[in-house]
C-alpha cells in the first residue's frame, strides 16, 4: 500500500479509514446517526463551542495534565528517558473524561435531555455519570453483569452521581454486550436519547469525534516536550482496547516521521491461547457495531469473547482507525499479556508512586521492555491513562492478599 | 423472469388477501429440528418464510430472537448449513418464496460473492441485512440485485418522507415496514398508526410492504394485516419453539405441532382479512 501524503485527513465523508469504518447500523438509528453528524460539524465549526469545551476543560477537569518526567523508572531501565502523561490526574481519574465532556457539550446543543453510555472498567460510565450530574441530564449506564461483578467500586460511584446502572446478561455479559445493550435502548428510545460512546469505536461519525475529543493529548504532549526538551518525542506508547486514550494521544504525531509509535493490545493469557483481547493480532477484519474493524471471531464470523485481565480492553474490536494505521504501517501494534501488565502494575507503583490502571499498565510493560533498547537521548512518552485505585481490590486478589 | 416473492404477492393480490410471513431462526433448537419446522411452515398457512442467520450480537433484536440465535449456535449452527437447510427445503417446494434475514458479519466473513452464489443455488429468493442501510448499499445490496437476489430493505417510524425514496431506491421484492422503534418482540404496535405509515410508503413506491417487529397475536396479525399487504410475525414462533423443549434446552415431540399450531391460527386470522 502507498504512504498517504497525511495520516490525519480521515475519515472520508462516508465514515471510512480504509476499507475500515462506515456506518453499519440498522435503518431506525441512521436518521439520528446522520443528524449527530450533521450536529458535531456545526458544533466543530463554532468557535463559541470550542471556548465552552476549553473553559470546562480547564476548570472542570484540570488540564492541562502534566508530562512528567519518571525519573527513577528511566534510572531502573537504563534506556530511553520515559515521560508519563498523566491523564490519570485528570477529574473522574481517566482520559475518559475529555470525549465525554465533548458529546455531552453537543447533546446540550442538540436538545438531548437522556445519555445512555456502556461502559468495561467503569471509567467511562463513571465519566459519563459525572458530566450527567454536573448539568442534571438523566444518565442510563449498561455494563456487563461480570464487569459489575469485578469492577464494584465503579458501580457504586455511578450510583452515587445518580446514574442507573443496568447489568447486561446476555452474551458473554461483558463490554461488547453492554455495547448491543445500549444500542438496543438507543433504537427503542430514538427522539430524546443520545449515545454517548466512550472509545474511537461505532458508527461514523463516532470514531472520528471521539478522537478529535481526545487529541488534546497529543496536543498538549507536542507542546509540553517541546517545552521540557525543546524536541518532538521519538516515541510514543499507548495502550488500546477501543483505542481512544491511543488516538488521542497519537493523532498530533501521525504525520511526524520521526515519531515512532506503538499500540499495545492486551493479549490476556497469551495471543497463542486464543484468550487474548488482541484484535489486530488476532484477529480479522469483520462488521460490528457499526464498522468495518479487526475483530475476534470464529471461522463463520460469529464473534468470540475476548479474555483481558483488565476489563476496560476486554472488547473484541478495535476502532477503524487503529485498524487502518496498522494496515498502513504507520503505527506498531504489540501484544501485552496479564502478567506483564500485573508485573508493571507493581513496578510502576513501587518506583514512582504511582499506581496505574491495570488498562494502561499494559502500556507502561512495553515501557519496561522497549525502553532498554533505545539510546539514553530518545524520548519516550507513555499515556498513563487511568489511576488504578479501582484496580486494588482485583489486583490483591490475583496477588493473593485479601483484603 | 417473475421470481417467487413477485410471484406470490400477485397470487395473493389476486386471492385478495395479505400475506402471513413467518420468521424462525435456522438450526434452532438443532439442524433436524429446523428443517422439520421449515417443511411445515407453507402447509400451515406461512405465504413467505423468513428464516434467520444466527448471529452472537444481534443488536436489533430483542430477548427471544436473541436466545433462538444462541440456541441455535450452540447446536453448531453456521451460515453454510443454513444455505444446505434452504436447498433441502427446495427439493419439495419451488414455490413458497425464502428471504434470509441476518446481520452482515457472517455473510462478510463467508464473502459476498461466495455467498451470493450459494444463495442463489440453494433457492433463497431475499436478503433482510438488518446492519446494511443505504449508505453501505455497495457491501451487498447492488451485488445481490445485480445476481438477481432481491435485497428487502427495512423502512421504520424515523424513515420520514426525505429519506424515504434513498431507502426505497434499491430496494426489491417488499419494503419491510418496522412498526414501532425498538427490537423484536418489544412494544405492540398501533395499527391505526402502522396503516397510515404504510400507506406513506405505498405512496412512494409499487412494491407490496410488509409489517413485522411486536406482533404476535392473531388479532394483532388481522388488525395489522388489513392496513398492508402482509404481517411478519418472528418472536412470538420462535418462544413457541423455546416453550417447548425440554430441560436441557432439546426439541421434544410437541416442538414441531406447537409451532404448526401457532401459524395455522395467525394464518387463520390473516387469511379472513378480505379487500
Amino acid at each position: 500500500m502507498n504512504a498517504p501524503n497525511s495520516y490525519r485527513t480521515g475519515p472520508d465523508d462516508r465514515g471510512h479509514f480504509g476499507i475500515h469504518g462506515g456506518r453499519f447500523v440498522a435503518e431506525t438509528l441512521m436518521p439520528l446517526i446522520l443528524e449527530l453528524e450533521a450536529a458535531y460539524k456545526a458544533a466543530r465549526a463554532d468557535p463559541a463551542f470550542q471556548a465552552e469545551m476549553d473553559g470546562y476543560l480547564s476548570h472542570y477537569v484540570g488540564r492541562p495534565s502534566p508530562l512528567y518526567f519518571a525519573e527513577r523508572l528511566t534510572e531502573h531501565l537504563g534506556g530511553a528517558k520515559v515521560f508519563l502523561k498523566r491523564e490519570e490526574l485528570n477529574h473522574t481519574g481517566s482520559h475518559k473524561v475529555n470525549n465525554v465532556l465533548g458529546q455531552i457539550l453537543l447533546a446540550r446543543r442538540m436538545g438531548k435531555k437522556r445519555i445512555i453510555a456502556e461502559t468495561g472498567a467503569g471509567q467511562h460510565g463513571v465519566a459519563t455519570a459525572t458530566l450527567c450530574a454536573r448539568f442534571g441530564l438523566q444518565c442510563v449506564v449498561y455494563m456487563g453483569a461480570v464487569d459489575v461483578e469485578r469492577q464494584a467500586p465503579n458501580v457504586f460511584r455511578m450510583k452515587l452521581l445518580g446514574a442507573e446502572v443496568v447489568p447486561v446478561q446476555s452474551g458473554s455479559r461483558t463490554l461488547k454486550d453492554a455495547m448491543n445493550e445500549a444500542l438496543r435502548d438507543w433504537v427503542t428510545n430514538v427522539t430524546d436519547t443520545f449515545y454517548c460512546i466512550g472509545t474511537v469505536a461505532g458508527p461514523h461519525p463516532y470514531p472520528g469525534m471521539v478522537r478529535d475529543f481526545q487529541s488534546i493529548i497529543g496536543r498538549e504532549t507536542r507542546a509540553q516536550m517541546m517545552e521540557m526538551e525543546g524536541r518532538l518525542p521519538d516515541s510514543l506508547v499507548a495502550a488500546v482496547g477501543g483505542g481512544s486514550n491511543a488516538m488521542g494521544l497519537f493523532h498530533e504525531f501521525l504525520d511526524d516521521p520521526s515519531v515512532e509509535i506503538f499500540g499495545v493490545e492486551a493479549a490476556g493469557r497469551g495471543v497463542e491461547t486464543g484468550e487474548h483481547a488482541a484484535a489486530i493480532i488476532g484477529g480479522r477484519p469483520g462488521v460490528l457495531h457499526g464498522n468495518r474493524t479487526y475483530l475476534l471471531m470464529d471461522g463463520d464470523g460469529q464473534i468470540k469473547e475476548a479474555h483481558s485481565i483488565s476489563a476496560g480492553l476486554d472488547y473484541p474490536g478495535i476502532g477503524p482507525e487503529h485498524s487502518w494505521l496498522n494496515d498502513v504501517g504507520r503505527v506498531k501494534y504489540i501484544p501485552c499479556t496479564d502478567m506483564e501488565a500485573l508485573e508493571a502494575f507493581q513496578i510502576l507503583t513501587k518506583l514512582e508512586g504511582i499506581i496505574p490502571a491495570l488498562e494502561s499498565a499494559h502500556a507502561v510493560a512495553k515501557v519496561l521492555e522497549l525502553a532498554p533498547q533505545r539510546p539514553k537521548d530518545h524520548l519516550m512518552v507513555v499515556n498513563l491513562s487511568g489511576r488504578g485505585d479501582k484496580d486494588v481490590p482485583q489486583v490483591a486478589e490475583i496477588l493473593g492478599t485479601s483484603l | 423472469m417473475t421470481t417467487r416473492i413477485a410471484a406470490r404477492f400477485a397470487a395473493l393480490k389476486e386471492e385478495g388477501r395479505p400475506a402471513l410471513v413467518t420468521f424462525i431462526t435456522a438450526g434452532d433448537p438443532d439442524a433436524e429440528t429446523s428443517l422439520g419446522l421449515l417443511r411445515t411452515l407453507p402447509g400451515a398457512g406461512a405465504d413467505i418464510i423468513e428464516l434467520g442467520i444466527p448471529f452472537t450480537d444481534p443488536m436489533a433484536d430483542g430477548p427471544a430472537i436473541q436466545a433462538a440465535g444462541l440456541r441455535a449456535l450452540k447446536g453448531g449452527q453456521t451460515l453454510a448449513k443454513t444455505l444446505a437447510m434452504v436447498k433441502m427445503f427446495r427439493t419439495e417446494d419451488d414455490a413458497t418464496p425464502i428471504v434470509l434475514m441476518g446481520y452482515f458479519n457472517p455473510i462478510y466473513v463467508y464473502g459476498v460473492d461466495r455467498f451470493l452464489k450459494d444463495a442463489l443455488d440453494a433457492g433463497v429468493d431475499g436478503l433482510i441485512v438488518v446492519d446494511l442501510p443505504p449508505e453501505e448499499d455497495d457491501e451487498l445490496c447492488l451485488p445481490a440485485l445485480q445476481a438477481g437476489i432481491d435485497f428487502i430493505r427495512l423502512a421504520t417510524p424515523t424513515t420520514d418522507d426525505k429519506r424515504l425514496p434513498t431507502v426505497l431506491k434499491h430496494t426489491a421484492g417488499f419494503v419491510y415496514y418496522v412498526s414501532i422503534t425498538g427490537i423484536t418482540g418489544s412494544a405492540t404496535p398501533d395499527a391505526d398508526v402502522v396503516g397510515r405509515a404504510v400507506a406513506r410508503i405505498k405512496s412512494h413506491t409499487d412494491l407490496p410492504v410488509a409489517v413485522g417487529f411486536g406482533v404476535r397475536t392473531p388479532e394483532q396479525a388481522r388488525s395489522i394485516a388489513a392496513g398492508a399487504d402482509g404481517v411478519v410475525v418472528g418472536s412470538a414462533l420462535v418462544e413457541a419453539v423455546r416453550h417447548t423443549l425440554d430441560a436441557e434446552g432439546r426439541a421434544t415431540a410437541n416442538t414441531v405441532p406447537a409451532v404448526e399450531a401457532l401459524v395455522g391460527g395467525l394464518a387463520e386470522a390473516v387469511r379472513s382479512v378480505r379487500r
